[in-house]
């Protein structure tokens, strides 16, 4: 068990090595001159050469590489040639509104579609089984913009129940807080619910053809008992393998629904630094962001014994 | 020699590309049938954009901005006549026709999806093959493709195109890098499976060498989940275009893209939903087609999902 972990993580070394690999390769692969890039339009030739040098990029590209994941270890993301800040102050100031989105969205989205992949699989066949399939379906395919603007003008616009637009921070208040979460929160959860559901109807429905989901039935347990005790407990893994997957859209799905929304987090950040060509924020931010991905990954991995007795290592 | 191993091929593949996945069958699968109707109309109406009763795309009427759909306006032509030009879908905001730019907006997003499908369906195989044959690669190539599946899709796209120059090709790298691990993991399980093979193992037996035998006996064998691979990669580069050209970091916002015209009408969704909900609905119903195209084909290859669905 020991064992297992510790060469669980010891596999993310490599992982996260590729990752350092084609993040710090973004830069080097432009066109033209990197230092110049940095530097922007309207800098000097000394501007230029002084980034070159603070960058090492006079020096050989084996050894820029060294350099610079030496200060990412350090935990040096660089400084922000947009936002004149170092990197990692402005992921500080920016990864509350994407934790409170990422969370809501997680607990809306887990909470909704597992009971109703159940349902599904219960009731196969069924009209509900096709209702939650076919908006399974229908959840993997609409663009999260379009959803995010069709809630917009549907709750926000025509009803007018809430805001449009906009985050407000928790400490100002948690009203405002939760009613500017809402409609980002159930457009980026549309996506993670389809996965979800579909998943927990699969490996719920292979469980339930099992010897000890008849043998519960048999021995006059309820409905409810068997699907939730005998039946979901089993199909746990798989579902929780599923989330950490989900992770990975969920993060993609951030930048798009904080663009729509207008939610100054990380995933706006990324755009605005994409825009303003602003390198060392980008880099940072997909490092962040990939880092994250594998972490959760690998808690994934690690609670699967937790979730299954049986699996031993 | 590697003649002889062909009878043994035939009657044990893994998964057989024929009898069990016919055009046949394909055409009797609802979902096949729907999704594949659906996106040969998107198809057509991209070719046919012309004859459609669009205008220029890219025309510029400064007099006609911001119209609800289905407004008519009085055109005077050169010679004095006048005619009526109905906006079917409204205008945008710099008095552009919705309806046309919709319509062309269905070539990039299509050309973008098909091309993106076919390029890393292509890499993938390559990689796949390779790297699930030849024991010394497996290793290399797989940690480059977990690490380059732990970068989230979108981001990888979008810092992908940062850096090269904006357009359609640059675009379609930007999506294709991504996705090539993903058929590259397909692949290679496939392989490890098929070469286990007792025709693989005669074959090897007959002395086939390595570059004939992929080609040759595992290959085929890897199309079906293949194809059913490449169709979900066309549905998911359709929306990743969609999303760059929306953010603003994909094909310059002159060309009509859905995405470009949704983020053209950002600023006035408010008051003129439109032009955001026309080409939204397009998107939509295209990655809903192909991902029903994906599958349909998916639960005929797996009987497993068959018997479930």
């Amino acid at each position: 068990m020991y064992g297992y972990i510790a060469r669980r993580l010891l596999s993310t070394i490599p992982v996260m090595g590729v990752v350092a690999i084609v993040v710090f390769s973004l830069l080097r692969l432009t066109t033209g001159d990197p230092a110049a890039i940095i530097a922007g339009d309207s800098a000097t030739s000394q501007d230029v050469a002084d980034i070159r040098t603070k960058l090492g990029l006079d020096r050989p590209i084996v050894q820029q590489f060294a350099i610079w994941i030496a200060s990412v270890l350090r935990g040096d993301l660089g400084e922000s040639f947009f936002f004149k800040k170092k990197v990692t102050a402005l992921i500080a100031e920016r990864i509350e509104p994407t934790l409170a989105l990422a969370t809501c969205t997680i607990i809306l989205a887990v909470s909704l579609a597992v009971p109703l992949g159940v349902l599904a699989a219960w009731r196969r066949g069924t009209w509900i089984d096709r209702t939650v399939m076919g908006f399974s379906v229908l959840g993997f395919s609409v663009p999260v913009f379009v959803i995010g603007y069709a809630l917009i003008y549907v709750f926000a616009i025509y009803l007018s129940w809430l805001p449009v637009q906009g985050y407000q921070r928790l400490r100002d208040g948690f009203a405002g807080f939760i009613e500017r979460l809402i409609l980002p929160s159930i457009t980026l959860a549309v996506i993670l619910m389809a996965l979800i559901a579909r998943i927990t109807r699969a490996s719920v429905l292979e469980v339930l053809n099992a010897d000890h989901v008849r043998t519960a039935r048999a021995k006059g347990l309820n409905e409810l008992a068997v699907l939730g005790r005998h039946a979901l407990r089993n199909a746990a893994v798989p579902i929780v393998t599923v989330i950490g997957i989900a992770v990975a859209l969920l993060i993609g799905g951030v930048v798009v629904t904080e663009s729509v929304y207008a939610i100054p987090g990380l995933g706006r950040l990324t755009v605005d630094a994409v825009l303003a060509r602003d390198y060392p924020t980008v880099q940072a931010v997909i490092l962040l962001f990939s880092a994250v991905y594998v972490v959760i990954n690998l808690l994934v991995d690690l609670t699967y014994t937790l979730l299954d007795p049986r699996i031993r290592y | 020699m590697t003649d002889h191993a062909q009878p043994i091929a035939a009657p044990l593949p893994v998964v057989v590309v024929t009898p069990r996945m016919g055009v046949g069958r394909l055409v009797r699968s609802r979902s096949v049938l729907s999704g594949g109707a659906i996106f040969v109309m998107i198809v057509a109406i991209g070719l046919l954009a012309p004859v459609l009763g669009t205008v220029d795309p890219a025309r510029i009427d400064p007099v006609a901005r911001n119209k609800t759909p289905g407004t008519q306006r009085l055109v005077r032509n050169d010679d004095g006549t006048q005619r009526t030009v109905t906006y079917w879908m409204g205008t945008d905001s710099l008095g552009r026709d919705v309806y046309s730019r919709v319509l062309y907006g269905a070539r990039v997003s299509l050309v973008v999806g098909i091309s993106v499908a076919t390029v890393s369906a292509a890499i993938g195989l390559l990689i796949g093959l390779l790297a699930g044959y030849l024991r010394w690669l497996d290793n290399i190539a797989m940690r480059v493709m977990d690490g380059l599946m732990s970068i989230p899709a979108i981001l990888l796209a979008i810092g992908l195109v940062s850096i090269s120059k904006a357009g359609l090709r640059s675009v379609i790298l930007a999506i294709v890098i991504p996705e090539v691990p993903r058929v590259v993991r397909l692949v290679r399980s496939a392989v490890l499976s098929i070469r286990e093979e007792p025709y693989v193992e005669a074959a090897v037996a007959l002395g086939a060498r390595t570059p004939a035998l992929l080609a040759r006996h595992v290959l085929p064998n890897t199309l079906a989940p293949l194809v059913v691979q490449a169709t979900f990669v066309c549905a998911s580069a359709i929306i990743v275009e969609a999303i760059l050209s929306f953010l603003g970091v994909g094909i310059p916002p002159e060309t009509p893209t859905w995405g470009n015209i949704m983020a053209e009408g950002r600023a006035l969704f408010r008051i003129f939903p439109h032009n955001i909900f026309f080409p939204g609905i397009f998107l939509a119903v295209t990655v809903l087609a192909v991902n029903m195209l994906g599958d349909g084909m998916r639960d005929m290859l797996d009987p497993r999902t068959r018997k479930q669905l």
